[in-house]
């Protein structure tokens, strides 16, 4: 009985001493992060991770999202919490002052993996299925063998079917990375991340590592030759649609121009500047809502096209009744007076502004991407391809069926005639240049997107321009648009085999060569209007 | 009749005497300064760049007048714009030195303007101090160059790579113009000594300025999903790179997946951008604005109060004018006059403090040493370094990695020779 009772004791302080060198190992590897050293903090996060302590989950996220600081006097580590509070890190305990200098534990790619795939570890149980998912992708990523256990006993809780799909992707990539699993799991693994077929799969189906039995090296092979005749397959597809975003942004920039050139026979070598004018509206409207307004910061976008509409439109006005209108018919001067104008805008704008790139954030319904069957397409683009269709159907609107537009028809038609009818044409001249311009102007809100906001931007659209406008038939909006969209996909699809220089150069070549056999573009204006 | 005529004389003699007085008077104002020349593109597309060393010159020569000047006289900028046009580079540089006679001239960016102004400053023999980074592949008499040479920024960087994130493949992307075709070509038989397959290096060029990266980007991640460790090094110049980063963070290309080392994007260029997807990339330059010495944060204070913008950032470049500007203010106190030869032949040898606590000392090959930074890009569009060599990398003019020129080194202070060969031991290339 005293024997028995003895024993327990013993076990007991084991047991407690045991606990308590835990807990010290824990408070140890927490101190790690105090060295400013980016071995030490591997070591550290190592160490917390194996403690299974109950702080260390929050640890792994104040140190994934930079909230983890050391105070480089005491060496006391610390967590800032959403609220600003400052915790010890190891206990978790609220500090009544916080230390005077704290300075943050710094990441480097290295340790920002090793994060990663931890807080994955961490959080696959998460209540919230966002979560949960983000961490199925981490671990799948990191291919970690130690987590398996952690995504079994996830996946056989899991209920949520896409999560479900993509913890048994990652317990498919742990088996083919784990020595000793049995060669049917592997080769279930393999079919399971065939079945996935995209360019992470491949990636991991083709690095196997060396020890793995020649059989499911085989399966991984013939699984890898079909990802690779799926993913070209939807890189053609992929390849039509950045034509079609790269068109859109071509179309954006010569829809403007299709009726100050097209429509009237105006060469304005300004009008790239319009649309630098409407990218630096964008930067104004933006920073005006970051200093007064932020609430309206996400939309400032939506404010900026209405605005750079004006602003470009109004400038646009300003040039045809003080330079232009003494020009008409004078093709050549007008060339080198709006040159001119051109570089006395860049240089205003420069002095203004400066010389440096201006910032112009993306809203966050224009940030990030997302699958179409095999399809990754980013919203910003998506975004920039359904304005420039919108800014074409609106402008067809206001050609067809607003009065504007039919005189703006029977001026480009028939000068004389419309004169003769009561049109004013110097007024519905100076409205139609302002109108070219205002567009260029909205299709600067839409390149700052994609585009330095400099004052050179104009400068690399408006060669680009030109080439649309002629290719696709001067004076006709739909040849502008037919004309963007095959430039823009041919120019895609050219670049994969000779790159982007040479695709430059061979698109420019086939166009010399099209408008020696057609000179009046794809679609040629018939009828009096040519003459004229 | 006589009368008038002595007036006359007496006039005129007056009138004489008072211009030879007048004259005398202006060579002695025009003796009391010493003319600094300052030949950066305040318009075109490089104003972009080059504005900022502009200003940089005019706060440094400022300074050194403050200090008292030098030899006893104020110096004096004069500052030109050769509009981002190399035709107009080289006649600027001409009316610099042949008609305001200045000491030496500061300035240039790009690599063609480098090249078209050489002749000018040969002929009229004066100097030259080029801030940027560069191919390398060249050591001319009368031209110092005080940014990197490709030893002192893409060899650490892609060593970097190598040890640290263990890449195995490379996607060299630049711009298609000489810096970024030469730097790749030194880049690609680096990578080859070392053992990289062919079929593990991607090349790829872009036009200036190009905007729609979405098919390169796809082109990166296509080639990253080999099941390698893949890693970019990019020489894409200054514009292009916004829409670049763009891209890459629109299709979720992480740093922690497939890092981007650059070498022409510094603090400057990161104001234009959003550096939140971006956190984690790299870039290898021989200063950060974040390196926390006194001489660089006095250096900070200064041109924060000079350009009375408390936001504004500092870079590379400017680190290696203020390099430049004080060797020449040593070698000019060194040899007592600011005749070019003379100083041209004090300047070797001489050494100065750089803002990252070392002291850079000028080689007889005209390049500097320097010490290597490698950063990472933080969320506040600044550096955080994350690895530097052990002390100063002295610059090489010649590549020891292309076959045109593992042989020859520039040494201006025993062979005067800029391209020695030193396994023929003739001047004059291979």
């Amino acid at each position: 009985m005293i024997l028995l009772q003895r024993f327990l004791l013993v076990c007991a302080l084991l047991f407690s001493i045991g606990s308590l060198a835990r807990a010290d190992d824990f408070a140890d590897a927490v101190s790690g992060f105090s060295a400013d050293s980016f071995s030490a903090t591997e070591k550290a996060l190592d160490g917390v991770v194996q403690s299974n302590n109950a702080r260390a989950a929050a640890i792994v996220e104040a140190l994934q999202k930079e909230r983890l600081f050391y105070a480089p006097a005491t060496k006391q580590v610390v967590v800032k919490d959403a609220s600003g509070a400052v915790l010890d890190a190891a206990t978790g305990a609220k500090l009544a002052e916080a230390p005077t200098e704290l300075k943050s534990v710094r990441l480097n790619n290295r340790l920002r993996r090793a994060v990663e795939a931890a807080s994955g570890q961490m959080t696959l149980l998460s209540a919230d299925t966002q979560k949960r998912i983000a961490a199925a992708q981490a671990v799948y990523k990191a291919r970690d063998v130690a987590a398996l256990a952690n995504v079994e006993t996830a996946l056989n809780k899991e209920t949520d079917p896409v999560a479900k799909s993509a913890l048994s992707d990652a317990r498919a990539a742990i088996l083919l990375a784990k020595p000793g699993v049995s060669e049917a799991d592997q080769l279930s693994a393999v079919t399971q991340l065939r079945a996935r077929g995209d360019q992470e799969a491949r990636a991991i189906l083709s690095s196997l590592p060396d020890a793995t039995p020649p059989a499911v090296k085989a399966s991984a092979q013939s699984a890898v030759a079909a990802i690779d005749s799926r993913l070209a397959f939807w890189s053609n597809l992929q390849n039509v649609w950045y034509g079609l975003s790269l068109g859109s942004v071509l179309l954006l920039a010569a829809i403007g121009l299709a009726i100050t050139f097209g429509v009237m026979g105006v060469i304005n070598m300004a009008h790239g500047e319009m649309v630098m004018l409407g990218a630096y509206t964008t930067f104004v409207v933006q920073e005006y809502a970051r200093a007064k307004a932020p609430a309206l910061l996400d939309y400032s976008l939506l404010i900026a096209v209405p605005l750079a509409f004006l602003v470009a439109g109004a400038v646009g006005v300003l040039i045809e009744r003080t330079i232009i209108r003494f020009l008409y018919g004078r093709p050549l001067e007008t060339l080198l007076a709006t040159f001119g104008v051109s570089l006395i805008l860049q240089q205003a704008v420069r002095t203004i502004f400066g010389a440096n790139n201006r910032e112009v954030s993306a809203p966050p319904f224009m940030s990030g991407s997302f699958h179409l069957g095999g399809l990754e397409i980013t919203y910003g683009r998506m975004w920039i391809v359904l304005f420039a269709l919108a800014v074409f159907v609106g402008l067809q609107i206001l050609l067809r069926f607003t009065p504007f537009g039919l005189r703006m028809r029977a001026v480009t038609q028939n000068r004389r005639m419309a004169s003769s009818m009561g049109v004013d044409t110097n007024r519905i001249d100076a409205l139609a240049f302002g109108l070219g311009s205002g567009i260029a102007g909205m299709a600067g809100v839409a390149l700052s997107q994609i585009d330095n906001v400099s004052p050179n931007l104009g400068q690399s659209y408006i060669i680009d321009s030109f080439m649309v406008v002629v290719f696709g038939g001067v004076g006709n909006l739909w040849g502008t648009l037919l004309g963007a969209m095959t430039l823009g996909v041919a120019n895609k699809f050219l670049e994969p085999f000779i790159g982007a220089v040479l695709g430059k150069i061979a698109l420019l070549v086939f166009i010399i060569l099209f408008i020696q056999k057609r000179p009046r573009g794809l679609f040629a204006l018939k009828g009096r209007a040519v003459e004229a | 009749m006589s009368l008038t005529r002595r007036i006359m004389l007496r006039a005129a003699g007056a009138a004489f005497g008072g211009a030879l007085a007048l004259s005398a008077f202006g060579a002695k104002a025009a003796e009391d300064t010493i003319k600094v020349g300052i030949l950066h593109s305040l318009s075109g597309t490089m104003a972009i760049s080059e504005t900022t060393l502009k200003d940089a010159m005019l706060m440094l020569i400022d300074e050194q007048n403050k200090k008292g000047g030098l030899l006893g006289k104020k110096l004096e900028a004069v500052v030109v714009d050769p509009a981002s046009n190399w035709p107009l580079f080289a006649e600027k540089a001409r009316e610099l030195i042949a008609k305001d006679k200045v000491a030496a001239v500061f300035g240039c960016w790009t690599s063609v303007s480098r090249k078209s102004v050489l002749p000018v400053f040969k002929e009229l023999n004066n100097i030259l101090f080029y801030p940027v980074q560069y191919e390398g592949e060249e050591s001319e008499r009368n031209v110092f160059y005080t940014g990197a040479a490709p030893n002192q920024q893409a060899i650490p960087a892609v060593d970097y790579l190598m040890k640290e994130e263990k890449v195995q493949r490379w996607v060299l992307a630049g711009t298609d113009y000489v810096y970024p075709r030469t730097t790749n070509k030194i880049l690609e038989a680096y990578l080859k000594s070392k053992g990289v397959k062919s079929e593990d290096i991607m090349i790829n060029y872009t036009p200036f300025g190009h905007s729609d990266w979405q098919t390169i980007v796809a082109d990166i991640k296509k080639f990253g999903s080999a099941g390698k460790k893949t890693a970019v090094v990019s020489t894409i110049n200054g514009d292009a790179n916004v829409p670049f980063y763009k891209e890459l963070g629109n299709q979720g290309v992480k740093a922690t997946d497939i890092p981007v080392v650059a070498f022409s994007v510094g603090e400057e260029e990161l104001a234009g951008i959003d550096t939140k997807p971006l956190v984690g990339h790299l870039a290898a330059w021989n200063y950060f604005m974040s390196i926390d010495t006194p001489a660089n944060k006095d250096f900070i204070a200064k041109w924060q109060a000079f350009t009375k913008n408390p936001k504004r950032v500092t870079n590379d470049p400017m680190e290696a004018h203020y390099i430049g500007f004080n060797m020449w203010v040593q070698a000019v106190q060194k040899a007592g006059t600011t005749d070019p030869d003379k100083v041209i032949d004090a300047l070797v040898g001489v050494k100065a403090p750089n803002l990252t606590g070392g002291v850079s000392e000028m080689l007889p090959n005209h390049h500097i040493t320097k010490p290597v930074f490698i950063g990472e890009i933080k969320d506040n569009g600044q550096f955080d370094v994350v690895w530097k060599t052990d002390g100063l990398v002295p610059g090489d003019a010649w590549s020891k990695y292309l076959d045109g020129s593992k042989d020859l080194i520039g040494d201006w202070k025993d062979k005067k020779c800029g391209a020695f060969n030193v396994k023929t031991g003739k001047c004059g290339g291979a």
